[in-house]
């Protein structure tokens, strides 16, 4: 049952370390983390704030350079954004003086290339946003943002799909909603996933694999397989190896912040 | 910084019909909307009433020409005068579009400049601010002194109240920084240049307008008063001249068109900004 991703190794990072210069002193974002992440496997990064999530997947996607260590795709190093790497932001981030199409068109404007015009329009139709080309993004839902958003992200066709907490703004209906479409997407396309997400569950529906970081400094604590066959209905939420795998990461999560617990409990003191 | 405002809920509830609620770029736009033929009769019967109203009571306490025409005078004096007085129009319209042309020119191109060099903004700013405070009125007769009575020193003057007024609120909107949007375009592979035509310029637009529009109107200001400072023609010029000669029809005639001026200069921009800028609702 398990599915074994044997793919080749799509995105390679080594020894990834990243500092910060801060006003007051260095920040150590990310320490020598090493991932690999196959052809065609999708994997979820969670951790608690300031584990270098963000960093992590930045440093993936050529917007940033590392302090030391690299990233490779397909075995080439990664030094500045490539059209093969499509992006997801956190919130939808549309441009809001573009309609819907305009901002679809925008990767390729940039690119000085004609847009895909059918893939985009196959593309719109999954996503059910057919006949709101023209709208603006402000006459938009949250979760329809982020379906532009998407379908911006996968028009110019890139292997891998990079999505940094693309549906925490979204309502929890809507944001199920979308997990399924991700995975729609996914199976249709095979694109390679790598999803930062603060939601354990949206971590194991859609992943493979998903990898738990510890915080400050940023490192890879764990990684957990997940042995679902796809699709996935949201049913597997409710099986017991689920369960047990969301309070084994939330666990790995909450331990990292315990020693919060073991500092001195606040006393409310009477004024004498 | 603005991901509150990611997900507006710009439902259907933007009620006050007639397409209201689009383009406020400054409190000024926000009036109420006109709803219906009923409004409008009901608005133009007031003005009837207010205008009336005044002649009757002109004419009923005898109030002498030199301190206040009534209304059909100066409708007369409008009519009448109104072939005279074209030229001068002519005149001071060329003096506000050169200026404003040049001074805006400027001040666009050095707020978009000055914003990407911070320490520079920090160092030019203090000089910015005293050409926005110091009334471009003060320097005419100095101008006037060195280039004589002709367009130049009123062009110069204008462009120099214009300018400042727009680099400063275009500097404003130069400087908001979205890192996400930047992010965005970069993850594209585009250029500095790519950014600043495709994610900073339309993010300033809205700023850039409000600074057009009252650049603008300083500009009027600043030609009709240097008009009155000194020279043979202009708007401001027949102001003097007819108050001088105690033409009060007149004088209040050219206000009247210097009135109308101010109003298509914000209606033009109100409707460039509500074309280009309505994003920003």
């Amino acid at each position: 049952m398990v599915e074994h991703k044997s793919g080749e190794v799509k995105l390679r990072v080594r020894q990834a370390t990243k500092v910060y210069p801060t006003a007051s002193g260095d920040l150590l974002a990310l320490d020598r983390c090493d991932l690999d992440i196959r052809t065609g496997e999708i994997v979820s990064i969670v951790g608690p704030s300031g584990s270098g999530k963000t960093t992590l997947l930045w440093s993936m996607s050529g917007l940033h350079g590392l302090s030391s260590g690299d990233v490779e795709l397909d075995g080439q190093k990664i030094t500045k954004p490539s059209r093969d790497i499509g992006m997801v932001f956190q919130d939808a981030n549309l441009l809001p003086w573009r309609t819907v199409e305009a901002n679809i068109n925008f990767p390729f404007e940039i690119m000085g290339q004609a847009p895909d015009k059918a893939w985009i329009a196959q593309l719109m139709h999954r996503v059910g946003l057919e006949g709101f080309e023209q709208r603006m993004p402000r006459e938009l839902s949250g979760g329809m943002q982020q379906r532009v958003a998407l379908v911006r992200a996968l028009s110019f066709k890139p292997s891998v799909l990079l999505m940094d907490e693309p549906f925490g703004a979204l309502d929890a209906f809507t944001r199920e909603e979308m997990n399924h479409l991700v995975e729609e997407i996914y199976l249709d396309t095979h694109t390679t996933i790598v999803l930062i997400t603060h939601s354990i569950e949206e971590a194991i529906f859609l992943a493979d694999r998903v990898i738990v970081m510890s915080a400050r400094p940023g490192r890879i604590a764990s990684e957990h397989v997940v042995p679902f066959a796809r699709p996935r209905s949201m049913e597997i939420m409710a099986t017991k190896e689920v369960f047990d795998l969301t309070n084994v990461i939330k666990q790995e999560i909450v331990g990292d912040q315990k020693s919060m617990a073991s500092r001195p409990r606040l006393v409310a003191k009477a004024a004498s | 910084m603005d991901s509150a405002d990611a997900i507006p809920e710009f439902s259907k509830s933007d009620a006050g019909g007639g397409g209201a609620g689009v383009a406020n770029m400054s409190a000024l736009a926000a009036g109420p909307g006109i709803q219906s033929v009923r409004d409008v009769a009901i608005i133009a019967i007031v003005a009837v009433i207010v205008i009336g109203g005044l002649e009757l009571l002109l004419n009923l306490f005898a109030v002498p020409q030199y301190v206040m025409p009534k209304p059909s005078e100066i409708a007369t004096a409008l009519v009448t005068d109104f072939w005279f007085i074209l030229p001068h129009l002519g005149h001071t319209l060329v003096e506000l579009f050169s200026g404003f042309a040049i001074g805006a020119l400027v001040g666009l191109v050095l707020a978009a400049v000055i914003t990407q060099f911070p320490f520079a903004e920090k160092i030019i700013t203090p000089y910015i601010l005293l050409l926005v405070t110091t009334p471009m009125l003060a320097l005419v007769p100095l101008l006037i002194l060195r280039f004589g009575f002709g367009y130049t020193p009123r062009i110069i003057a204008v462009a120099l109240a214009v300018g400042p007024m727009v680099m400063i609120n275009a500097a404003t909107g130069f400087r908001r920084v979205d890192r996400g949007k930047i992010a965005l375009a970069r993850s594209y592979g585009a250029s500095t240049l790519q950014i600043f035509w495709k994610i900073r310029a339309p993010m300033a637009l809205p700023m850039i307008f409000v600074g057009l529009m009252v650049g603008s109107i300083f500009g009027l200001l600043t030609a009709v008063g240097a008009e009155m400072v000194g020279g043979g023609f202009g708007l401001g010029n027949r102001l003097t001249s007819y108050s001088s000669m105690i033409q009060m029809p007149q004088f209040f005639a050219v206000v009247l068109i210097l009135s109308m001026l101010g109003i298509l200069i914000y209606i033009l921009f109100f409707l460039l900004g509500k074309k280009f800028a309505s994003w920003e609702a």
